[in-house]
């Protein structure tokens, strides 16, 4: 294959039309994007006096990602085959520019991923909750990110709802019940399944000082130690949940 | 009467389970049997201690089935001791009555639950069936609300405050941490549960002033032990543990109805009782399982038993008297905090894990210097059934 040819007048490599029409078929393929602010980072102390970073991941670390939860869709406990498999792929897609406005937080504890959660923008005043996925138990760590997720949907978005479907009896008593949740069952909510609940900016405020915590700016020093992502512990999180996955990871 | 003595334990992971319960209560009964060594002796009779199988399960009529199970024919006995969270010492209670009086001479005794059958909300109705029917349950009263209620009181009276709870969860969880069988290995500490910007959200009101934290989880597990007469216990494996003592009290079924709520009676009374038969006193215990089902519980109970006086028990326990390593270790397996609360074995489990501690085998959570006498406190109801039982290394 022969290299490309640099086109001093117009700044940039020539392609061929082949690439061209390839190009041109992708950008109708990509959703169009609505602008989103970025999530500040911030710090989450947690019961066993370990420091959790919650940031926003970039699709630079899909793949990592991917690899690590890809196991957990065999572990028919919790929900985790479901919630895991489904978010495999709402990662696979934001990584190829498949869906429409999502977006990624994890929970990161001392460069160890514990956690991931995700949602996008259905417009810009309403969003969608897709998944939170905890991969350290015990600590509340979903809590942490759910809450994160909410905040970043109506602070840092500006948006004025978040519709809201929860897979498990775990996440049907940290969503609906703890908040407490409304009902919004006029709307099908886009995972399928039941129908959608509704945080309101009203429902946020009202929970925030029990369930959103967190301590902002990171230090730098601890925010650099959330990068790279590291490996998170399946095999104790296993154990906490009773199964082996040890042959399949 | 023959003095009694356990020469085997078994118990199973405690949590989640992925087994059933019989399968569970097979694999805690097998370790007892193998731990024993009983060759080709028969087992003369079976008790099981279980609170919830008919209901959360759907099993009844646990002890025949485990019989069957076992391939134990022709057992003497098999029964099911329902004491509520107390059945498990009950159980025990009825295995030493059993060989004391010569009835029997190789007794199995088995408790067993398996609570995540069903969900959180309805274990927690299931346990909330032991209330007084008219004056509590009907009203809502579960259990952390009960405690909840009984530790307001309890704070105000005797000086109590919160951080001494958290102390009970940070020590707990330590110890269960180090033990490769408990529910919960995750050390917490001060600032993550009570004094930091999170611990509201990570450890969250149940029944104020409880918190998350100050309640034992939901658990499954089986724990089962072996007792034969004293006379024969030096024919098996390991060294023999003593039953020396067991006492059993009951209170009012309402706690209202008691003169001072914050008074456990029955706790004070089973222990007596255990303590006269051993002809020893609270000052020869070196190691001690108490029902920490609430943070609070561990504190009143050690003061009951006539460890600590009266109020003084958030002192000793301040002071880093209970850790392990202390003057008096208390819950050095996690407690049913951290170990976990399969409500109708954790009376089993009590007497498995100071077994393993007067035998010297508990690993990294040892109580140091060879503790000689272990005591433990099965609490039944919201304190109206209580059952307190003494161990000796040896025979």
């Amino acid at each position: 294959m022969s290299p490309p040819i640099y086109d001093w007048d117009a700044g940039e490599y020539l392609t061929s039309e082949e690439e061209r029409m390839i190009d041109e078929l992708e950008a109708m393929l990509r959703p169009p994007a609505l602008p989103m602010a970025p999530y500040p980072p911030k710090s989450v102390l947690l019961a066993s006096g370990e420091v959790m970073v919650v940031r926003q991941a970039s699709v630079d670390e899909v793949d990592d990602m991917l690899r690590w939860i890809q196991p957990l869709s065999w572990l028919d406990r919790d929900f985790y085959n479901i919630v895991s498999a489904r978010l495999f792929a709402e990662l696979l897609g934001w990584k190829t520019h498949r869906v429409r406005d999502e977006y990624c937080l994890v929970g990161v504890i001392d460069g160890a991923l514990a956690g991931i959660v995700n949602g996008r923008l259905f417009d810009a005043k309403h969003g969608i909750s897709y998944h939170t996925l905890t991969l350290k138990r015990g600590l509340r760590i979903g809590s942490h990110l759910f809450a994160s997720k909410m905040e970043h949907h109506i602070e840092y978005l500006g948006q004025d709802e978040v519709w809201i479907v929860a897979e498990s009896p775990i996440g049907h008593r940290r969503w609906m019940i703890e908040y407490p949740l409304d009902k919004k069952f006029e709307i099908q909510h886009e995972l399928g399944g039941a129908p959608s609940w509704v945080l309101t900016r009203d429902t946020y405020f009202r929970a925030k000082s029990r369930l959103v915590t967190g301590t902002r700016p990171v230090p730098a020093e601890l925010l650099a130690r959330s990068f790279p992502l590291r490996e998170p512990d399946l095999r104790t999180m296993l154990v906490q949940v009773e199964d082996t996955l040890e042959a399949r990871i | 009467m023959r003095d009694v003595a356990i020469v085997g334990v078994g118990s199973t992971q405690f949590g989640r389970a992925q087994w059933s319960l019989l399968k569970m209560m097979c694999e805690a009964s097998h370790d007892a049997i193998v731990d024993a060594g009983i060759g080709e002796r028969k087992i003369d009779a079976v008790y099981v201690a279980n609170m919830g199988a008919p209901r959360n399960n759907r099993q009844a009529g646990l002890a025949s089935a485990l019989v069957d199970r076992l391939n134990l024919f022709p057992t003497a006995a098999a029964e099911v001791i329902e004491n509520g969270p107390a059945s498990g010492a009950s159980a025990i209670k009825h295995g030493l009555h059993s060989v004391a009086s010569g009835l029997c001479d190789l007794v199995l005794v088995c408790g067993g639950e398996r609570m995540q059958e069903v969900n959180n909300f309805e274990a927690t109705e299931f346990v909330s069936f032991l209330s007084h029917r008219y004056a509590e349950y009907v009203y809502g009263v579960t259990l952390p609300s009960l405690a909840g209620m009984f530790t307001r009181l309890y704070m105000d009276r005797h000086g109590v405050r919160p951080e001494h709870l958290a102390m009970v969860a940070i020590k707990n969880h330590a110890n269960g941490a180090l033990n490769p069988k408990a529910h919960l290995r995750i050390p917490v500490t001060m600032e993550g549960i009570l004094t930091g910007p999170e611990a509201l959200n990570n450890n969250p009101w149940v029944a104020e002033p409880l918190r998350f934290f100050d309640c034992c989880p939901v658990s499954d597990g089986a724990s089962a032990v072996l007792l034969a007469p004293a006379a024969l216990a030096k024919e098996f494996k390991k060294t023999p543990v003593l039953i020396a003592g067991v006492g059993q009290a009951t209170d009012t079924h309402a706690v209202h109805e008691r003169p001072d709520p914050t008074e456990l009676t029955a706790v004070r009374l089973a222990a007596e009782k255990a303590f006269a038969m051993a002809k020893l006193t609270p000052k020869d215990i070196q190691v001690a399982e108490l029902h920490d089902a609430f943070t609070i519980l561990e504190i009143a109970e050690s003061e009951e038993a006539g460890f600590f006086k009266k109020g003084e028990g958030h002192k000793a326990l301040e002071r880093g008297e209970t850790r392990i390593g202390g003057r008096l270790p208390i819950n050095p397996s996690g407690g049913l905090k951290s170990r976990g609360h399969p409500v109708g074995n954790t009376g089993v489990s009590q007497v498995v894990e100071l077994t393993l501690q007067l035998r010297g085998e508990a690993g990294d959570y040892q109580v140091p210097n060879q503790p000689k006498h272990g005591f433990a406190v099965n609490f039944g109801g919201f304190g109206n059934n209580v059952v307190a039982t003494v161990l000796k290394r040896g025979v």
